[in-house]
């Protein structure tokens, strides 16, 4: 049975396990009549040109995984950032699992969807927020057709949590190729802050989907410092749908380190509802084999006086491919808007491919938007510099590209982090960095 | 030290070196003239191994061993340094990083450990404070929006820190003020020992007032046609390079 045809006949039998009363499950019905009329978005929309998901869909999902399955902490010990004290809210095949999450209500809610959306105590936040801010589109529709579980992550008003809040998704299916979709809501409040790092972890060499859908409020002044760890099994794709709104003031930051996995397609999507915010999206992406990395931004510039920063970086080796698509929308009302976006590809191999769009639409004439793009390869006089100073030529090269990549990574706030993506880059580019840049 | 007998390259198909002949021994300073398009460079480039460069005939043997076999690394661990007629901007490599990595990379080649980080830090004190390095240049990304002076000043350096046996100093000279260039030359003059060699490639004297040579050649299409003391540097300088040219037909 096609994928499509058997998350719909299944949809009676999810209809089992959710309260079909609520108005939450309204909004879900209503996303899953928008999948049925739409399916599963082909390479005929502009915005899958580049990025075919029909190998994925071929595979045959197991969509509701029965019962939680335990994992030993020092199995995947490896996966968290465990150098710092942190909140952290774990799932096994989509299903929560206490053992492995420090969750907490003390101060603020950092715990699960499940329960909010469940609660009464939450009702009145859930339909304030839920699905307010994501897009209709088609593998969103599907997310909030089956949105059960996932992190809900509430920071009230002058609130700063101190420890970073990690958000992980693990995936054994030992037996079948599974699907997941992960549904995450994080309301940040007036002046409060918060950090976040999300990771999507295989534990099996089977097939695995996750589509996954988050949506952010960061309210008047709030700080949000968000990070993407995507270095998941080749076996794993991914589809991170992300929608972020912003009130005046806010500062929202979401750095995605895209190093691993199948087909990875981030649609990381920014609406500016104030002044002088400030919405930073930066990346670094490294592939290799027959990786496919697919970036799609959108910020929207709806009022004055706001910026925006984009800056992502990819190296692609072998016969990987990727895409960027970098959208801005500028409104008439928008004027001195400061809007810079920042595109620099290295192909390290004839057969990789990178597809870079930078696409502007700007109807307000006092604005400044700048937008660079380039594409090339690695330096040749740059390395024979190196090798002449006694660098081997692949620590030379490893250095190059560290180097290319380090204006992402030095804005990355949490030090642990940054180790830990510099660590993964290393190992990804086979070298080692006996410093850090 | 340096044997290189009827030594021969090509760039794109192109013959730029004819049969050059040259032997440097430990503790001698040999300088390199020639006008342009002689081929100086590209000698420079030979010896340090760049790929594009191809070796068509001739041997070049540092202490016995062939060069031509070993990749630029790895006769950069076998001592051979080349001070870079135009250094490359790296950036996002700080100074310090860039030398720290050169250094234990050539370590490790020899089967040593990394240097330890204090021994490390006493040299680049000394080192810097010799060739008059600001302290704060040192974190700054290696040759990024470095002036001309600044960047030759580097390259002597690098070299100070990694102790070479074989230096070959590419138009160090060029592009570097008065005050730069006696720095430049005094950092090395103080490098110079009984079993190091130094190659100064150059158009002009005027370094070699500071870095006396041993020996001058002058390289003309692809060969060392002539060889004296310091003193034929003198004489280039004052008759230019045509009456060498004449004397040749």
């Amino acid at each position: 049975m096609e994928l499509q045809d058997k998350l719909l006949s299944s949809y009676i039998a999810f209809e089992d396990n959710v309260d079909t009363d609520s108005s939450v499950h309204e909004v879900r019905s209503q996303a899953l009549q928008n999948f049925e009329k739409v399916g599963f978005p082909t390479k005929k929309l502009e915005a899958w040109k580049y990025t075919s998901l029909n190998s994925v869909l071929k595979q045959d999902y197991s969509l509701f995984p029965a019962k939680v399955e335990a994992i030993e902490l020092a199995d995947v010990k490896q996966y968290f950032i465990h150098e710092i004290d942190s909140y952290k809210v774990v799932f096994i095949n989509g299903k929560y699992s206490s053992f492995l999450s420090q969750t907490t209500h003390e101060h603020y809610d950092v715990c699960l969807m499940s329960s909010a959306l469940s609660s009464p105590k939450y009702k009145e936040t859930i339909d304030k927020y839920f699905n307010k801010v994501a897009k209709q589109d088609n593998l969103t529709s599907l997310n909030t057709a089956f949105a059960t579980e996932g992190a809900y992550i509430h920071i009230p008003k002058n609130t700063v949590v101190k420890k970073p809040i990690q958000i992980i998704n693990f995936i054994t299916g030992a037996e079948a190729a599974t699907m997941v979709q992960p549904r995450n809501l994080i309301i940040v409040g007036e002046n409060a802050q918060v950090q976040i790092i999300e990771r999507h972890q295989s534990l099996t060499s089977n097939a695995v989907l996750s589509n996954v859908v988050t949506e952010v409020f960061a309210d008047k002044a709030a700080n949000v410092d968000y990070y993407k760890i995507q270095d998941d099994e080749i076996s794993a794709s991914l589809v991170d749908n992300s929608y972020i709104e912003q009130k005046s003031n806010s500062v929202v930051s979401v750095h995605t380190f895209s190093f691993g996995g199948n087909i990875t397609r981030n649609n990381l999507n920014f609406y500016q509802k104030g002044e002088h915010i400030d919405s930073i999206l930066k990346g670094i992406t490294i592939t290799e084999g027959k990786q496919h990395v697919d970036h799609h931004t959108l910020v929207h510039h709806i009022e004055p006086n706001c910026e925006s920063h984009q800056d992502y970086k990819g190296i692609y080796d072998e016969r990987s491919t990727a895409v960027f698509n970098g959208k801005v929308i500028v409104e008439k009302e928008a004027q001195k808007t400061n809007a810079y976006q920042q595109n620099n590809n290295v192909l390290l191999s004839d057969k990789a491919t990178i597809n870079a769009k930078p696409q502007l639409e700007i109807f307000a004439d006092d604005v400044k938007c700048s937008h660079g793009c380039t594409i090339g390869q690695l330096d040749d006089d740059a390395l024979f510099y190196m090798q002449q100073r006694g660098i081997p030529e692949k620590q030379g090269k490893g250095l190059l590209m560290f180097a290319f990549a380090n204006t992402v990574l030095e804005s990355v706030k949490i030090p642990e982090v940054k180790q830990r993506i510099t660590k993964l880059i290393a190992n990804k580019l086979g070298v080692n960095i006996g410093f850090d840049l | 030290m340096l044997k290189i007998e009827n030594l021969e390259a090509e760039i794109d198909g192109k013959a730029i070196l004819k049969g050059l002949n040259i032997e440097v021994n430990a503790g001698e300073v040999h300088a390199i003239m020639g006008p342009n398009g002689a081929g100086k460079s590209t000698l420079a480039n030979v010896i340090a191994g760049k790929e594009e460069y191809e070796v068509t005939g001739g041997n070049i043997e540092l202490n016995g061993e062939d060069l031509n076999e070993l990749a630029p690394e790895e006769r950069a661990h076998n001592g051979v340094f080349l001070s870079f007629q135009y250094p490359v901007e790296i950036p996002g490599v700080s100074v310090t990083n860039f030398i720290k990595t050169a250094i234990n990379e050539t370590r490790k080649a020899k089967g040593l450990e990394d240097m330890p980080a204090k021994d490390m830090l006493k040299m680049i004190r000394e080192k810097s404070e010799l060739l008059e390095i600001d302290r704060k240049f040192l974190g700054r990304s290696l040759n990024e929006g470095f002036s001309g002076g600044e960047k030759k000043r580097n390259e002597i350096f690098q070299m100070a820190m990694l102790e070479p046996k074989l230096a070959i100093l590419d138009e160090t000279d060029s592009g570097l003020d008065i005050d730069a260039l006696r720095i430049v030359a005094n950092g090395v003059n103080k490098l110079k020992s009984k079993d190091n060699a130094v190659i100064v490639i150059t158009h002009y004297q005027r370094l070699l007032d500071y870095i006396v040579p041993d020996f001058v050649h002058v390289l003309h299409d692809g060969k060392i046609v002539k060889t004296g003391d310091a003193s034929l540097a003198l004489e280039l300088e004052a008759k230019g390079y045509d009456w060498i040219k004449q004397e040749l037909v």
